[in-house]
């Protein structure tokens, strides 16, 4: 690997939840233009660690480096307007409000500032354009001044990638984004995926193996807060580590999911 | 979100023709009345834009308003002539003062912590009128003279005509209004409203959420000190209770009344809360026993207000109508 | 001025420190396990209070009177709890807001109708009516004292309750964990019944023994839920620890600012409230 391409940095990071170490002196590199997928049985600590990426909770130790800014502890909202975006596992939208005002609030956040007062916001087309671009990418156009409350659950999702694409991200750290879509919309959203794959970096956290086969180029395996194994998707496949880890120990020689 | 729907437009126009109107033909007594109302509905639209629209509970609102009045009445109080132009920016920075010094601390914190501080403090300046022997501490002060609205040697208006200072209100109140759909429609407003549903969230979009609800805070806090302007210049005379704990309980009445997040709301729950004060003591010397309950029954039946009650009967009446066609 | 004055103000201040004690401890556990904002909690002193002045006015005797008051108390406030508070556990703090300043209003207005506008007291129980001398001119009531050892066997025991009792335990896991306690089974509605009554029944109590050397007078409920509030503030939600440190420091700067700047004692307290939020935004102590 380029290692001059190192987007995103983080060393020795940890947090402690009491006795609980969630996240274990993991040290990871991350690519520009790659796509990272992280795996792990449930309670890894796979979404902890997104949350210490987006400065929703505070590392115990360790340290994280984004484009040579130091963001060990830095706020969400700095990270975010760093131009790392996120989506979040559990459903995380405003849901009295439209899709549209979903897209459009976060779509405005890449103003200077909104300290202003006068203009009416939707007037704003630069901030219009953004928001409407992202329902179309995730195939929200036709509904946007649905109520958001009233969508699927599926829909939601989608609503919560569109979220995080309006703020036109450069780093996504994607938690979950397939959970409870249809098989349909899920494939949409792979598609959608590839896609932004070309042009920006993600990190992705998910289940579907189907899916990570599909679009990560990079794996690494969390157990139990710790990294246990981190290389190409074809390494991790026929890990021994991992097979054992993760399948059980029966399928030797196999490579994982083929 | 702000929504104000076209029916509701066109009741608001409807009141606002008959509120000018109103002094052709209403009594003397009803015309204070109304002014004490609009005065109250400035006051209340103040709270809604930091509880209806950024999810602040402030139990310390009063504080703000008497504050406003009082800077009238320290600074101008004991002269027999001053100007509008004078008193007005006085009272103003006055109260926006306070409401930074106050922000500042209070809205680090959220929840029942905010409620208690915002409390804390407003009692704080409350009980420094009230023991100052500097400013007549419980006997407050008197205004000797209205405010002069002149430009140059013209003098455009006599705020001491009882008209004259109900229009004057109205303006006021109706210049209040649009001032807050202004900027809740603009991106400022987006991000507060954003802030009041999912506050975490609006954080991780980028946004320094603190520094919104700061600005909400001191906004809501200037426009109170304005209600309080006005409260003192009309009535004349200001007492530390401007400023008690009871008053921001009752601005908040005020605000469940009408409904939140409205801004038409507050305008409602004026005329309603004034009208019950009116009318409950009529029945009863205890009437605040039944006030009490009134709310109560409010808070756990119509949590969104009597403005949401012609909703409820309009929306209800659709139904039932467009039933038999099935 | 001497020493034994300022050791008079300062017994003062403690004494009337315990007594905050009392009301703000049930106001901070109200607020740490179920983020409850009750502000009618300073309505049950005033009720404590007045009903150990009627039933006192009836049998003749203070101990009789705060006898048979407390289970009135805790009855009102159990029914206070059951039909109204009950209600909006869930709706936010808004509405727990509007709800208990509309029981103020009610409690506040029965107390008028049934005792009237005017000040009471009551005398000091002959048993504890003795002073003691501190110098050659200077004394001490027995009786102040005698609150302040009521309040401390009470906070023993309080602090036994929470620290070595099961309940003590479910109490202490509510406050500092509310999603935890609901995880483990426990019932917290009633759990929260049970800390609200406890609640209801200190600050009553409070209001009670306080009667022989506190008027009681309208509105009397309303300074003592403010100045509890700021109690809890100070101290930190949902901290018995930091309701004790609070109620000290809060009854003895405002007993010694009263006579040593008699034009700004209330103020000061605030002063210090946010001289300490200024310093610690989140009180003195983490809940419990």
């Amino acid at each position: 690997m380029d290692t001059n391409n190192t987007i995103l940095k983080i060393e020795g990071l940890s947090k402690s939840f009491g006795a609980l170490k969630a996240v274990s002196n993991v040290s990871l590199k991350f690519e520009q233009g790659v796509v990272h997928a992280i795996i792990g049985p449930n309670g890894a600590g796979k979404t902890t660690l997104i949350n210490l990426l987006s400065g929703e909770l505070q590392p115990s130790e360790g340290s994280i480096h984004y484009k040579g800014h130091d963001l060990t502890h830095a706020s969400p909202n700095r990270i975010s307007r760093l131009g790392i975006g996120r989506s979040y596992q559990k459903t995380n939208i405003f849901p009295q409000f439209s899709n549209l005002q979903n897209c459009f609030i976060a779509s405005q956040s890449r103003l200077k500032s909104s300290m202003r007062f006068f203009r009416p916001a939707r007037r704003s087309k630069e901030v219009m354009e953004r928001a409407v671009k992202a329902l179309e990418m995730t195939h929200l156009s036709r509904q946007t001044e649905r109520v958001a409350a009233s969508l699927s659950y599926g829909e939601q999702r989608q609503l919560e990638i569109a979220m995080m694409l309006a703020t036109e991200p450069e780093l996504m750290l994607l938690d979950e984004p397939l959970a409870g879509m249809g098989s349909e919309e899920a494939m949409k959203i792979i598609e959608l995926l590839k896609e932004l794959a070309k042009t920006q970096t993600l990190i992705l956290v998910e289940h579907d193996m189907d899916a990570i086969f599909a679009i990560a180029d990079q794996l690494t395996v969390m157990v139990n807060g710790i990294v246990l194994e981190t290389g190409t998707v074809s390494q991790i496949r026929c890990s021994q580590a991992v097979q054992e880890a993760y399948l059980g120990e029966e399928e030797d020689g196999e490579c994982l999911l083929t | 979100m702000l929504k104000i729907t076209k029916p509701v437009w066109v009741f608001l126009f409807f009141a606002l023709g008959l509120t000018l109107a109103f002094p052709l033909f209403g009594e003397p007594f009803y015309i204070e009345l109304l002014t004490n109302i609009m005065i109250i509905a400035i006051f209340a639209m103040s709270l809604d834009l930091l509880v209806g629209f950024t999810g602040l509970v402030s139990l310390g609102h009063a504080a703000f308003f008497g504050i406003g009045a009082y800077c009238l009445a320290i600074f101008f109080g004991q002269s027999d002539q001053f100007s509008l132009w004078a008193a007005l920016p006085v009272c103003l920075t006055g109260a926006a003062l306070a409401a930074v010094i106050i922000g500042l601390i209070s809205i680090r914190t959220s929840g029942v912590y905010f409620i208690m501080l915002t409390l804390a403090f407003a009692q704080m300046f409350y009980y420094f009128f009230f023991e100052s022997k500097h400013f007549n501490g419980d006997d407050g002060i008197f205004m000797l003279a209205k405010p002069e609205v002149k430009l140059g040697s013209l003098q455009l208006m006599d705020l001491g005509n009882e008209v004259t200072f109900y229009y004057f209100t109205l303006g006021i109140m109706v210049a209040v209004f649009l001032f807050l759909i202004m900027i809740i429609r603009a991106p400022f407003g987006q991000v507060i409203t954003g802030i009041c549903v999912n506050e975490q969230r609006v954080r991780s979009l980028g946004y320094a959420t603190q520094r919104y609800k700061f600005v909400s805070f001191v906004i809501a806090g200037t426009l109170a000190g304005l209600a309080g302007f006005l409260e003192a210049a009309h009535s004349g005379f200001i007492t530390p209770s401007y400023l008690s704990w009871h008053e921001s309980g009752a601005i908040l009445v005020v605000l469940i009344l009408g409904g939140l997040g409205t801004l038409y709301g507050p305008i409602i729950g004026a005329v309603v809360l004034v009208l019950l004060e009116d009318f409950l003591p009529d029945l009863t010397d205890h009437w605040k026993v039944l006030l009490g309950g009134i709310i109560i029954l409010i808070v756990l039946f119509l949590p969104n207000g009597v403005s949401s009650l012609s909703g409820k009967l309009f929306r209800r009446k659709i139904f039932t109508a467009s039933k038999p066609q099935r | 001025m001497e020493l034994s004055f300022y050791l008079i103000q300062l017994l003062n201040g403690i004494q009337f420190g315990f007594l905050l004690f009392l009301v703000a401890s049930g106001l901070t556990l109200v607020f740490g396990i179920m983020d409850v904002i009750n502000l009618a909690h300073g309505s049950f002193y005033m009720i404590g209070a007045y009903l150990a002045y009627w039933l006192t006015g009836i049998f003749g005797n203070l101990f009789l009177g705060i006898l048979l008051a407390i289970p009135l108390a805790i009855a009102i406030g159990m029914a206070v709890e059951k039909l109204a508070i009950a209600y909006v556990y869930k709706k936010g703090h808004l509405h727990q807001v509007l709800l208990t300043y509309a029981l103020i209003l009610i409690f506040d207005e029965m107390q008028r109708f049934l005792w009237g506008n005017d000040s009471h007291s009551v005398d000091v129980p002959n048993l504890l009516s003795g002073s003691i001398p501190l110098t050659d001119i200077q004394v001490y009531p027995v009786y102040r004292l005698f609150i302040s050892a009521v309040c401390i066997i009470i906070g023993i025991g309080m602090f036994y309750v929470i620290q070595k009792t099961k309940l003590g335990m479910r109490i202490r896991a509510g406050a500092s964990n509310n999603e935890m306690v609901q995880a483990l089974g426990i019932n917290i509605e009633r759990l929260f019944s049970i800390v609200f009554s406890l609640g209801v029944a200190l600050a009553a109590f409070a209001g009670m023994i306080a009667v022989p050397v506190d008027s009681l007078y309208p509105g009397m409920g309303d300074n003592i839920l403010i100045i509890s509030l700021v109690v809890v503030v100070i101290g930190g939600i949902g901290s018995i620890k930091g309701a004790f440190v609070g109620a000290m420091i809060i009854g003895v700067s405002s007993i010694f600012g009263k006579t040593l700047l008699p034009d700004m004692a209330s103020v000061i307290v605030y002063a210090m409230m946010a001289a300490i939020l200024i310093w610690r935004p989140k009180g003195l102590f983490q809940a419990i």
